[in-house]
């Protein structure tokens, strides 16, 4: 190493759009300072989006190839829609992290690698029989050797602490390195450091100084040729705030309980990756929100339910085998009509499945997975940010139409995050609740000539007593009813007030040319992917166009028509084709699908791969 | 004008009852529709609120708010309505199905929490609406449908269940006694916390006479003993019988040839230790006398008022809830109009 001058003039590169991927054991703190770059970049106005990746284990055995924990982030000048599909850099805190990542960088990425932990041990631990550092396997790519580890020992000598307090502190020297070389302000990560360490002096000033000796090391070691700077992107004017999926939809929520002026109630047993709506909405007490941690999922459901009943806005939240537990009592939000939503943050099955991997294939135990015929109405956010808006669709279908809503989300949504644009007070839509009061005319059953939705009786309405329960009810009285035909009415009007929903919730947009080669046709947290891949089509000269459904059940009005102005319909999904099975039952579309079930999000060019082979004329 | 005061007949809904002839149901019924009106709790702040089960039906049958929702998970809808009602009188009917086999859970959880509910557990110790299999309170070796050559499940004690779960209100009745049973459910929804009552109910059907050994009202004096806060165990036609403590284990003795009543084990039901409660409970048919009556009634802080306590602190603390606030916590930064973006 060269011992220039420190504050020697570099090189800055001006760049559109980087991708990091910051990649160590899971005990390392990974994920903490992919947030901390994240938010600093968001800062400085780029465009933002990210992807955690973490292992089931809290603590797989360290330095084993599964106890590695990645945090990809992508920032921009432009709008972006996914955080990357392939990472410009990589940074890999031990030779595990270097052998997972590695199959994912493109030729010629960076990669940083802390040359301390390619010892013999964690070399084996990794099973490399000898350092893929020291022959010519990565002279594809631009290697940087830093020794982590041990400099971040020599800037914490003096701090007191002990060997392993130190040792723990070096993802911020890590991060302070990556600092210098993208222009970041170290600014924001001090003060979370601040914070985070409140109540331990000597930690919160160790990890300050290693984040800054980071930061000078990578510019007086002159070991990069330059630094490069993301100019801000041109968002939407406005106030932003960086967020996560799942802690925008338990804002949409809290923001829901406001626009309908009913008390929030959220009861919800702990499972990955949706426990952190009930740990964030269990933050909202001043709102007069009641979290309630139940026993399982079906209580979970069960008090939600008798929250709703009581007149509040029951939610109840869960990932796929709660959503499983919880089917009986959907079937009875169904029967009694009650205004509820279910969340549903899923992640890749069946069963117990990869608890922290993302999957889109709840979709069709969502439309279907009850007994008897129990219609529901789904949506789908699209993004971390469209979480907001979808929690608030969902109170809002539910407590309009008298009906249960299922809420689908996924760990790609709920834990990746981007810029959201705070959105005014005053356009958020607004749906008060008017429960009925007058004995004379109250009928448990009777129903709204639009909706068909029936009345919010609640109990403490004095003259309104009434039952409900799961034994079919007649329709306008209420009364428990064994008729045949009066059955069969009952089937039909439950799933036409599902359907009528249709009615209340807005036409398909379509992204692109109103009628051509292919119609790409997309739900949930592929929408970024998808988009990217459209867009890119588009450019390339491809008559592409996207319609990204929101509305599942029922769909947008005029799909049906839509569908049917392109040649060919193609539908991404992260399963094996469940809204295809949909689409082709409901619309006789000869669509085809593009599936992925590997616990990871699409990648943009394997979009656009299809797109392309689709829009050949011969195909 | 005050309202004018409510009667048992206020309580009864339209819809026929439907249970079997001679069902022990009836008479809880009757005695949970004599009770409402002494509790002066409006009509329409009332629910009931039940599983499924013969039992289950009961919420139909009362004109007041009810809710028949689904197998075991009663106690369930009841916590997330008193959580967010509190002001409303909640009852939970249940079988000895419902209660501890399929909703066994609940049934723990909700008196753990000590929710402010009154829980009437139905117990046929058979499974009476899918006609006649064991249930978990079936004693071992029963022949049912399901078990041709005897059960061979033994069989669960309900109090000793809720005992266990430090429900603050444990008490037992039987369906035949109705003054004993009207007393009893009385006191239950008059006790603020988790109430949990066993009722014996005859199953005509399926389980006929199952508690006649003590429950009829010629066997009561000689085979049940009534538990009296602060009285001796003291039962008999003649009250000439009682319980004495033999070290932990209760034994039936008669008094005279020097046994007094100040030999006798006295009840005490607001021990916070659940110990003798459970002691009681393992009094069982035909060696002892069966117990009926309120094993323990503690004041505990219930749930729902922890709740609203936490909102309230919360709000005294940070002021209600803004929401333009909520959206900026954190760090936040502003976009200004498009151009000016592209300036360093
Ligand atoms: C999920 C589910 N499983 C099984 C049943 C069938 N089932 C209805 S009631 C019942 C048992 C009822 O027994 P108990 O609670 O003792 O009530 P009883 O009818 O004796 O009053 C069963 C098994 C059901 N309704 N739902
Ligand atoms: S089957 Fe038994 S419990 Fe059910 S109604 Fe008939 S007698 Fe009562």
């Amino acid at each position: 190493m060269s011992s220039a001058p420190a504050g020697r003039p570099v090189e800055r590169k001006e760049v559109d759009r980087v991708t990091i991927r910051f990649a160590g054991d899971s005990g390392d703190g990974m994920q903490l300072v992919g947030t901390q770059f994240t938010n600093a970049s968001a800062v400085l106005g780029n465009d933002v989006s990210t992807l955690p990746d973490y292992p089931a284990e809290i603590r797989a055995p360290q330095g084993s190839l599964p106890g590695v924990s990645a945090f990809q982030l992508s920032f921009a000048s432009e709008d972006i829609f996914t955080p990357g599909d392939q990472p410009d850099v990589l940074v890999a805190m031990n030779p595990a992290a270097l052998k997972v990542n590695l199959p994912d960088l493109p030729h010629g990425a960076t990669i940083i690698v802390n040359d301390d932990e390619f010892n013999a041990t964690n070399l084996r631990k990794a099973g490399y029989d000898k350092n893929p550092l020291d022959d010519d396997g990565l002279s594809g790519y631009r290697v940087h050797r830093v020794p982590i580890t041990s400099a971040n020992a020599r800037a914490l000598a003096d701090s007191g602490l002990t060997a392993n307090e130190i040792d723990r502190c070096k993802n911020f020297f890590a991060l302070g390195l990556m600092f210098w070389l993208y222009d970041r302000p170290l600014e924001a990560t001090l003060r979370t450091i601040e914070e985070k360490f409140e109540g331990k002096p000597q930690v919160r000033e160790a990890n300050k100084t290693t984040l800054k000796a980071g930061h000078a090391f990578a510019e007086t070691a002159e070991m990069f040729p330059a630094s490069f700077r993301v100019p801000p992107a041109r968002l939407e004017p406005g106030m932003y705030r960086n967020i996560t999926g799942n802690a925008a939809t338990a804002l949409g929520f809290v923001a829901a309980s406001q626009l309908c002026g009913r008390p929030l109630f959220y009861g919800s047993y702990p499972i990955t990756p949706a426990s952190e709506i009930l740990q964030d909405l269990a933050r909202y007490k001043n709102f007069g929100v009641r979290t309630f941690q139940a026993e399982d999922e079906i209580a979970g459901i069960g008090t939600a339910i008798g929250a709703a009943y009581g007149g509040a806005l029951g939610l109840t939240g869960t990932s796929g085998p709660g959503l499983a537990l919880k089917g009986e009592a959907i079937g009875l939000a169904v029967m009694t009509e009650l205004p509820l939503v279910i969340v549903n943050v899923q992640r890749a099955g069946p069963s117990t499945g990869l608890p922290t991997k993302t999957e889109q294939s709840d979709l069709l135990q969502a439309m279907f997975g009850r007994n008897g015929e129990s219609p529901v109405a789904v949506v789908a956010p699209c993004s971390p940010g469209d979480c907001f808006h979808m929690a608030i669709e969902a109170a809002r279908i539910a407590i309009r139409h008298m009906t249960p809503v299922i809420y689908l989300s996924d760990g790609y949504l709920g834990n990746g995050s981007e810029p959201w644009r705070i959105p005014d007070l005053e356009s958020l839509p607004r749906f008060p609740v008017e429960f009925p009061t007058d004995p004379a005319t109250f009928k448990p059953y009777a129903r709204d000539e639009k909706t068909l939705a029936r009345p919010w009786g609640i109990p403490g309405t004095p003259g309104l007593e009434h039952r409900l329960g799961g034994l079919e009810k007649a329709n306008v009285t209420g009364m428990v009813c064994y008729d045949a035909a009066n059955h069969d009415l009952m089937v039909k009007l439950r799933a036409e007030k599902v359907a009528r929903i249709a009615a209340d919730i807005p036409e398909q947009p379509v992204f692109g040319p109103s009628e051509g080669d292919v119609l790409v046709i997309s739900w949930g947290g592929t929408y970024g992917a998808v988009r990217t891949a459209v867009q890119s089509a588009q450019r390339d000269g491809f008559r592409v166009a996207h319609a990204h459904v929101r509305y599942i059940h029922p769909m947008p009005a005029n799909l049906g028509e839509v569908v049917k102005r392109y040649r060919r319909v193609l539908v991404p999904e992260l399963n094996l084709g469940q809204l295809l099975f949909l689409l082709r039952a409901r619309y006789l579309v000869d669509a085809i699908g593009l599936n992925k079930v590997a616990g990871q999000p699409f990648r943009s060019l394997e979009v656009y791969e299809k797109i392309a082979e689709l829009c050949r004329p011969n195909n | 004008m005050a309202a004018p005061a409510l009667t048992r007949k206020d309580f009864a809904s339209a819809q026929e009852v439907r249970w079997c002839p001679g069902c022990g149901d009836y008479s809880i019924l009757a005695q949970v529709q004599k009770v409402l009106p002494d509790l002066g709790i409006p009509k329409e702040n009332i629910v009931f609120i039940s599983g499924i089960g013969c039992s289950s039906r009961f919420p139909y049958y009362m004109e007041t708010y009810g809710f028949h929702s689904i197998h075991g998970r009663a106690p369930t809808l009841a916590s997330g309505l008193k959580a967010s009602r509190p002001e409303l009188s909640i009852w939970v009917i249940t079988g000895d199905g419902d209660g501890l086999s399929i909703g066994g859970n609940h049934l723990l959880h909700v008196m753990r929490r000590n929710i402010d509910l009154t829980i009437v557990l139905f117990n046929n110790q058979i499974y009476g609406l899918t006609k006649g299999q064991y249930s978990p309170t079936s004693e071992f070796g029963k022949k049912t449908k399901t078990s041709p050559l005897g059960n061979i499940d033994f069989p669960i004690r309900p109090l000793s269940v809720a005992l266990a779960a430090e429900a603050s209100f444990v008490a037992r009745s039987v369906d035949a006694d109705v003054k004993h049973m009207q007393q009893v459910l009385e006191r239950a929804a008059r006790h603020k916390g988790t109430s949990f009552v066993e009722v014996y109910q005859n199953c005509v059907i399926f389980n006929d006479g199952a508690f006649d050994g003590f429950a009829t009202k010629e066997q009561r004096p000689e085979h049940t003993v009534q538990l009296v806060h602060g009285k001796p165990l003291v039962f008999g036609a003649k009250r000439d019988k009682g319980i004495r403590l033999n070290g932990f284990t209760p034994e039936v003795v008669t008094l005279g040839n020097g046994i007094t009543e100040s030999d006798l084990l006295v009840h005490n039901e607001a021990l916070h230790d659940p110990t003798l409660g459970m002691l009681l409970d393992r009094m069982t048919h035909p060696d002892f006398p069966v117990p009926v009556g309120v094993f323990r009634a503690v004041e505990r802080p219930t749930y729902e008022d922890m709740m609203t306590d936490q909102i309230q602190r919360a709000v005294e603390r940070r002021g209600a809830g803004e929401l333009g606030q909520l959206f900026r916590e954190g760090d936040v930064w502003e976009v200004k109009a498009k151009d000016a973006n592209r300036v360093p």
